[in-house]
Parts: C-alpha cells; sequence; structure tokens
C-alpha cells in the first residue's frame, strides 16, 4: 500500500490509463492533432471525426442526442452559460431565477452576478439532510421565474436530489431546470429522455478523464435558447466559439464510455467500501454523518468528528489525502456553507471530514483510514478542552464564549 | 498550508498537555475563543509563593497553529513571574512559530490566555483574601 492514501475523489480523479493513452494519439506529428475546425484536408477531417465520436459517447451516457451536446471547458463553465445564457435570452419573459444554499460556487457566484445585472434569486434552504424539499421548491415558483437550477449530487456531502421530479414540475410550469451532475455523471444514472432537464453540467475530471474540459447539454426538443458567454468563430453551434480542445474531448469521450460501460459494478464495489468506512467509524462517541445515507452517491462519506477541529484532523490524516469542506474553500477560515446551510452547528461544521473514494481505492486503504482517524481523533479530544467540558457534562451551549 | 517545522514539532509533540484543579487556590485558569470561530485555549498555570509559575498546562480546539501557540507558551512562561509572563506578546510567539499571516490569530489568544489566566490567578486571590 502506497502513502499518502488519496480519498478525495470528489476533488479529481487520477486520469484513468486507457483514457491517458488515448489522449495520447492526439497531440503529437503522427497522431490526429488537426484542428476539427479545418473543413479542407484529412487532418482536420480526421480530428473531427474524433470529437462527434467523443460527442456521441458523452451523449450515450445520460441517453442524449449527440447534437445537444455543447463542448465547454470545464463544469464551472457550463453552469455559467446554462445560467447567464438562459437569463440574458430570456430576461423578457423574467427576471427571477431559483437555485439552492448548497449549490456549487460555480452556480452560486454566477447567481451573485446576475444579481448585480437586475435580476432576482431565490435561494432556497435544504431540509437538515441535504434534499431540497418539492413543495418548497414548488412554493417559491413565480409567474416571472424564467430558470430552477439545482445540482444532482453535492460535491460535499453527496446527496442525490430528485431531479427528475423537480423536472416534472418545472415543466408543467414552462420554466426551463438546470442540473449541475459534474459530481454525478458516470456515478449516477441520467436519462435525458426520460427526465425533463433541459440544461446539465457535466465534466470529465471527476470521471477518470482530464482535467479542463467539460460540456453542456442543451435541450433540442423543447428547444432551449441561449446567449453566448464566449463569442469568436461560432463554434459548436454559436453557443461557444473557440477551438476545440481534440486531445481533452476524446479523453473525455473515453472517460464517458467506461463509466457507462463499468458503472453498475463500480458503484456496487464502492458501496461495499464506504460502508465498511462508516461501520469503522460510526460507533466512536459523537460523531455525525452528514448529509442523507439512502440517498447518496457510492463515493461519499461525510463525517463530522465533535470536539475536535477540522483543520487540525487534516493535518493528523496527514498519510490520508481528505478535504475538510470543500476544496475550493479549504483555505480560508469560513466552516462549510453546505453544512452550515444544513443546520449544522459550527462547531460541527469545522470538524468535518469528507472522505471520497473511487476506482482504485482498496479496502486495505479503507482499514488503514479506519485506525488512524480512529486514534487521531481519540488523540486530539485528549487534547481538546470542549472534549474535556463535554465529558464533565457541561453543557457547551450554556457556555458564555468570548467571540473573537 | 505549508506548516513551519516548529509548529509541527508542537503540534506531533505537544508540551504540558493537561488539566490543573481550577478551584485550587494557586491556580489561574485562562479559557479564550469561541467552538464556532474554530478555536478554544485553555491555559492554566500554577503559581507559587513567590509569585513565580511553577507549572502550566494547557488544552486546545484548535487548528495547529492555535495547538503549537498553546503549548509553546506553556513552555515561556515556566520559571517567570507573573509579571513577566504578561510581557509576552503575541509577535514574539508569531515570530518564533514562523506563523503565516492568516494563522497570526493563534498567537492572539495565545497572548490572550495567559492574560486570562493572570486575570483569574489574582481575582481568586483577592476573593480568597476578603
Amino acid at each position: 500500500m502506497k502513502l499518502p492514501i488519496y480519498m478525495d475523489y470528489s476533488a479529481t480523479t487520477p486520469v484513468d490509463p486507457r483514457v491517458a493513452e488515448m489522449m495520447c494519439s492526439f497531440l503529437t506529428p503522427d497522431g490526429t492533432f488537426g484542428n476539427p475546425a479545418s473543413r479542407s484536408h484529412q487532418f482536420g477531417w480526421d480530428a473531427d471525426d474524433a470529437v462527434e465520436e467523443a460527442r456521441r459517447q458523452v451523449a450515450s451516457l445520460i441517453n442524449a442526442n449527440p447534437k445537444e451536446i455543447v463542448w465547454t471547458s470545464g463544469a464551472t463553465e457550463s453552469d455559467n452559460l446554462a445560467i447567464k445564457g438562459v437569463a440574458h435570452f430570456y430576461s423578457k419573459r423574467g427576471k427571477h431565477l431559483i437555485t439552492c444554499k448548497t449549490e456549487h460556487k460555480a452556480v452560486l457566484d454566477t447567481c451573485r452576478q446576475l444579481e448585480r445585472e437586475g435580476f432576482e434569486i431565490t435561494y432556497l434552504d435544504p431540509e437538515p439532510n441535504g434534499l431540497v424539499d418539492l413543495q418548497k421548491l414548488e412554493a417559491a415558483l413565480r409567474e416571472d421565474t424564467i430558470l430552477v437550477s439545482i445540482m444532482h449530487v453535492n460535491n460535499e456531502i453527496g446527496v442525490i436530489q430528485d431531479v427528475a421530479a423537480i423536472g416534472e414540475l418545472t415543466r408543467s410550469r414552462k420554466i426551463l431546470f438546470h442540473v449541475d451532475a459534474a459530481q454525478s455523471a458516470g456515478k449516477v444514472p441520467i436519462d435525458m429522455d426520460t427526465m425533463k432537464i433541459d440544461l446539465l453540467s457535466v465534466c470529465a475530471h471527476k470521471i477518470y478523464g482530464p482535467k479542463g474540459i467539460g460540456a453542456l447539454y442543451v435541450r433540442r426538443k423543447p428547444r432551449v435558447r441561449l446567449e453566448a458567454q464566449i463569442h469568436g468563430g461560432g463554434h459548436e453551434r454559436g453557443m461557444r466559439s473557440g477551438t476545440l480542445a481534440s486531445h481533452q474531448i476524446v479523453g473525455m469521450g473515453e472517460a464517458f464510455r467506461i463509466a457507462e460501460e463499468e458503472m453498475a459494478q463500480e458503484n456496487a464495489r464502492l458501496m461495499t467500501l464506504r460502508s465498511r468506512l462508516w461501520d469503522g467509524l460510526k460507533d466512536m462517541e459523537e460523531v455525525y454523518l452528514n448529509g442523507d445515507l439512502e440517498h447518496r452517491v457510492a463515493g461519499n462519506l461525510n463525517v463530522s468528528f465533535a470536539f475536535v477541529e477540522g483543520e487540525s484532523l487534516i493535518m493528523a490524516l496527514k498519510d490520508i489525502a481528505v478535504s475538510s469542506g470543500s476544496a475550493c474553500t479549504s483555505s480560508s477560515l469560513e466552516p462549510s456553507y453546505v453544512l452550515r446551510a444544513l443546520g449544522r452547528e459550527d462547531e460541527l461544521a469545522h470538524s468535518s471530514i469528507r472522505f471520497t473514494i473511487g476506482r482504485f481505492s482498496t479496502a486495505e486503504e479503507v482499514d488503514y483510514v479506519v485506525d488512524l482517524v480512529r486514534d487521531q481523533v481519540t488523540r486530539l479530544r485528549e487534547m481538546s478542552p470542549l472534549w474535556d467540558m463535554f465529558k464533565d457534562g457541561v453543557d457547551l451551549k450554556t457556555v458564555q464564549w468570548a467571540a473573537h | 498550508m505549508a506548516y513551519s517545522e516548529k509548529v509541527l514539532d508542537h503540534y506531533e509533540n505537544p508540551r504540558n498537555v493537561g488539566k490543573m484543579d481550577a478551584k485550587n487556590l494557586d491556580v489561574g485558569t485562562g479559557m479564550v475563543g469561541a467552538p464556532a470561530c474554530g478555536d478554544v485555549m485553555r491555559l492554566q498555570i500554577k503559581v507559587n509563593g513567590e509569585g513565580v509559575i511553577e507549572d502550566a498546562k494547557f488544552k486546545t480546539y484548535g487548528c495547529g497553529s492555535a495547538i503549537a501557540s498553546s503549548s509553546l507558551l506553556t513552555e515561556w512562561v515556566k520559571g517567570k513571574t507573573l509579571e513577566e509572563a504578561q510581557q509576552i506578546k503575541n509577535s514574539q510567539i508569531a515570530e518564533e512559530l514562523a506563523l503565516p499571516p492568516v494563522k497570526v490569530h493563534c498567537s492572539v489568544l495565545a497572548e490572550d490566555a495567559i492574560k486570562a489566566a493572570v486575570t483569574d490567578y489574582h481575582e481568586k486571590r483577592n476573593q480568597g483574601e476578603s
């Protein structure tokens, strides 16, 4: 077993060797290096064929038409294009959008920008288990609502939202529905033929493809219109200009092909490992699971260890790569906004660790992590005045703290 | 975030972790910080008849820098008079541990902790005498 152990698959995944090999053949002089937009020679035609094959592979995983796939630089750009693109195109119809407080920053920050432009955003509170209550969502819909944006799988707590049900609701009201599926594509079944989702953001690097490439699904029937955010040569039917990154695109295609083929068995294996990890930790005192266990992606376990501070725990777990909060915010001292939105007290939000396992995780690694976490949590608790007080029966909520 | 070697040393081998009886008249206790802010420090000092700190113990809930700041502080205050201990500045702690700017608040907390412990010691003495 090699140290450190990687358990941060929700931050990014290594590229599957099969994908890397494929990508290499699209770079060098003896490979298919042409510009897919070059219509006048073989180099361009070959690259275009490869890009279109990858488009079919990406579409196939989500049971969509390849013509509905627009290449982007990743899920962040897809979210920007979907939300700003719809808002700008349909602003005459209405200026109200709905999202949830536990969305990724790529969605929340985009919404903030739209607020500055005069749009109005409703940020829904999730239930304590992390799921959006459909009735509350329905109650928030208005005459001037043009878009609802709800993520499929949450990046921090791994809970799976019922996007099929949300889609029924939005379609019946003729409101567009965008789903950030960065954490779910290849891990949870997605069927665009039956799900009434209008726009869906996906990326490659969460599912063993390369970083820097993603796609936005844009529905054709009923047709969804977008205002482009990047202008230029009119690539991707005008929705996203810029020379296509063919080596990354074929990598994403191959990664999605493998995911489609192996998803069922991989999920079964990850579920076994995840249970092994949770079984190894859950009998400890004052340990709390964050997010619903049942409606949850197989590779995610997010746990709060009360009376232990998250950053010091991560330091103690230096032989394992995990994250406290999301990778985008772990350099700040703020506790996770996702856990706060669930109503977790700050103390528990500060003490959370996200373990995410994936294709190359092993049972041996899980066992090592269980032992290490148990030892280090015990060590840090022995050093914690809060643990002392808890053991002495002091209710920490009754203590007057000097906030600083 | 990269930690300095001194922070890592104190974090991995913290000095003087422990608890004293806070009711004892020769013990001063300083508890500062708040769980919601991500750090709570409890520093305790045992003072002899000459007003010299004989022993010090700490427990800290917080990041590695907070643990290191309090561990270092217990080393520094031992053998000092109460007046000398109160002179310790957070900047000295931050410098010794090479804390990055984002972690300077940990050393501030340590300075607050020793001041609070000395105050607590004096208050208990005064109450005991009156």
